[in-house]
């Protein structure tokens, strides 16, 4: 039996402003995005990527359109889900491209936070964490404060945090734009293992030309359009 | 049952957490505001020490009934003055106990090179009206050149003082018995006051004699009688009774102490009110405004916290819970400076638990409302600018 998407994005539109004055940031985008893969949203600024991110990510109301997540339809031209960030906690990670990494917490307690907010007892979070933070190899970093982390190692812990709530979908906005070549290919070779063990969907937008070869498929934006996949990875 | 998990100390608490980040800035803050707030309590313990004082003096009497001159409120109102000899006809009066006149004046005194200025009682020895619990030393015995001082005035126990023409050994000390107007107390004997009170320079008496000649002569006056009655005898009654004669007036004790509240203790009421409303306000505007730039640095943190799906009342509580923390800290070092720094005042500090409690609970409410503008500012940041990099 085929597998269902986790992310089937139908149609979707989204403008700002409005007579002369509206830009049309993404005109009937579809999309289908399947466990286990990793896929790349690249376009020149302003083609509607962090819009389509911020759509699937739940924080900006589209104007048309539908949008199921792991099964679940949650807008069809309206959110059909009061509790949007319960709805991010429970089906979403996020990964930024400076980490934000809560500058008050040290590793394991910025993962915990947020199985905290899930609600996990204190104890139940920290052994997460923990797990997490092993499964990434950066155990041994654990009680360091943000500020001492490197950016590599700051990049994985939010990979930890975003992994947190075992979600079915990981965004993540250029994560690799503030590493090098070598640290920005870990990265994203940690995101793949993800994908691939937890069967997760990953979304990944990217200008960064060095790690294209990293994503399953590559969609291009273009005036709010996609474009079909330009190529897959080997 | 988050809420309470976090109560319980069993969760991460962001806001102690990010406290403990900022930690010297923090505290340097609560240090600022810590001396703006002990401002406030020791204002009002001035206020609370004013009362006190200035109440304190009138008890000291210990009389139930003061006669005074007619149509005055008596002497810490306005001039109030009558034959000595009117305590004779007042104590032989139905119902009194023992009765004693009292006279009161300001005098500026040279001691160890230094200008004292002090609130001289005249009293008769042994009656109501003379310096009542002498601490250390004795009361007066003799009617001549004897004193009880206050330990505020910083004279010791067999010490001179000069007051007008005549020098005085200090022969017993008493203890919080200052004016109004903070000055310490110093008992004399009547005699001497009225001497102190009426003794010219022999320039000045030949002047005196020559501007109106009956005047020489009647010094035997004092400010006021006071009136101790016999157990059962109602004061009020008592003073109506006398103020029947026109030419003196009557108060009884709580009238006294209303004459005080009304005049003295109403305008500092008024000046000190004043000036705690408006370092409370501006202790508001300064946690608002360092509430609001916290909540500002943490713009980003609060735009995560959201995006990864923190209710609002997780972000609300973490503003709330360090306004409050600032304010609870701040209150309890500016209680304990005060509290410490008292004995440096230049008047009496009372500091009342009831009025730590009211100013605690008032601090609390300017925490919450202060924390206002950060919690609206944190609502309103947008989860999608976590993402703007």
């Amino acid at each position: 039996m085929a597998e269902q998407p986790i992310v089937e994005i139908r149609g979707i539109s989204k403008h700002f402003g409005e007579g002369a004055t509206r830009v049309d940031a993404l005109r009937e985008v579809s999309l289908d995005v399947f466990p286990g893969t990793v896929i790349g949203l690249r376009g020149p600024s302003g083609s509607g990527k962090s819009t389509l991110l911020n759509v699937i990510g739940c924080v900006l109301e589209p104007n048309s359109g539908s949008m199921r997540l792991n099964g679940e339809l949650v807008f069809d031209g309206k959110w059909l889900r009061a509790d949007l960030r319960g709805l991010r906690l429970e089906k979403i990670g996020f990964i930024f491209q400076s980490h934000n990494l809560l500058p008050f917490l040290n590793a394991w307690e910025n993962v915990a936070v947020a199985r905290i907010l899930a609600g996990a007892s204190l104890a139940q979070a920290k052994s997460r964490a923990v797990e997490l933070l092993t499964y990434l190899g950066i155990e041994r970093r654990k009680d360091a404060m943000p500020g001492e982390l490197s950016g590599g190692e700051a990049q994985r812990v939010a990979i930890a945090r975003a992994l947190a709530n075992d979600p079915r979908i990981i965004l993540a906005d250029e994560p690799t734009a503030a590493l090098d070549s070598e640290r920005a290919g870990t990265v994203m070779d940690m995101l793949r293992r993800v994908a691939a063990e937890r069967r997760t969907a990953v979304i990944v937008v990217t200008h960064d030309e060095k790690i294209f070869n990293r994503f399953d498929h590559i969609f291009s934006l273009r005036d709010g359009g996609v474009e079909a996949p330009q190529f897959e990875a080997a | 049952m988050r809420r309470a998990r976090s109560l319980a100390g069993r969760d991460v608490n962001l806001a102690l957490k990010d406290i403990s980040h900022n930690l010297g800035r923090f505290l340097l803050t609560c240090l600022g505001l810590s001396l703006l707030l002990g401002i406030v309590l020791a204002m009002v313990g001035i206020y609370r020490g004013l009362i006190v004082e200035s109440l304190g003096l009138v008890r000291a009497a210990g009389a139930q009934v003061w006669v005074v001159e007619g149509d005055t409120r008596g002497p810490f109102a306005e001039s109030s003055r009558l034959p000595a000899d009117t305590r004779e006809v007042v104590a032989a009066q139905w119902g009194v106990a023992a009765a004693g006149g009292v006279s009161y004046q300001n005098v500026e005194a040279q001691h160890r090179g230094q200008t004292k200025r002090l609130l001289v009682v005249g009293a008769q020895i042994a009656r109501p009206g003379e310096a009542p619990f002498v601490i250390e030393g004795r009361p007066i015995l003799r009617s001549r050149y004897e004193a009880v001082a206050d330990q505020a005035a910083g004279l010791a126990l067999g010490e001179q003082i000069k007051l007008g023409h005549d020098t005085f050994t200090v022969v017993g000390l008493t203890k919080n018995i200052v004016a109004s107007g903070g000055d310490p107390v110093i008992f004399i004997s009547l005699r001497d006051a009225q001497k102190l009170q009426f003794d010219l320079t022999p320039a000045a008496a030949r002047r005196e004699a020559v501007r109106s000649p009956g005047a020489a002569g009647t010094i035997d006056t004092v400010n006021a009688i006071v009136v101790r009655l016999l157990p059962g005898v109602d004061a009020k009654r008592f003073a109506q009774d006398i103020a029947r004669w026109k030419h003196l007036a009557t108060l009884t004790e709580e009238d006294q102490e209303t004459v005080l509240a009304g005049s003295v203790i109403d305008r500092a009421r008024r000046q000190i009110g004043l000036f705690t409303a408006l370092l409370l306000t501006v202790s508001t505007v300064i946690i608002g405004l360092i509430i609001y730039t916290m909540t500002i640095d943490k713009k980003k943190a609060i735009a995560t916290l959201k995006l990864i799906g923190a209710p609002d009342r997780r972000i609300v509580g973490l503003i709330v819970q360090q306004a409050l923390a600032m304010g609870v800290i701040s209150f309890l070092t500016g209680a304990a400076l005060i509290n410490a720094g008292q004995g440096f005042f230049p008047r009496r500090v009372v500091l009342e638990p009831a009025d730590a409690m009211t100013l605690f609970g008032v601090v609390l409410i300017v925490c919450l409302l202060a924390s206002a503008l950060g919690v609206r500012t944190a609502l309103k940041i947008d989860p999608a600018s976590a993402l703007a990099g």
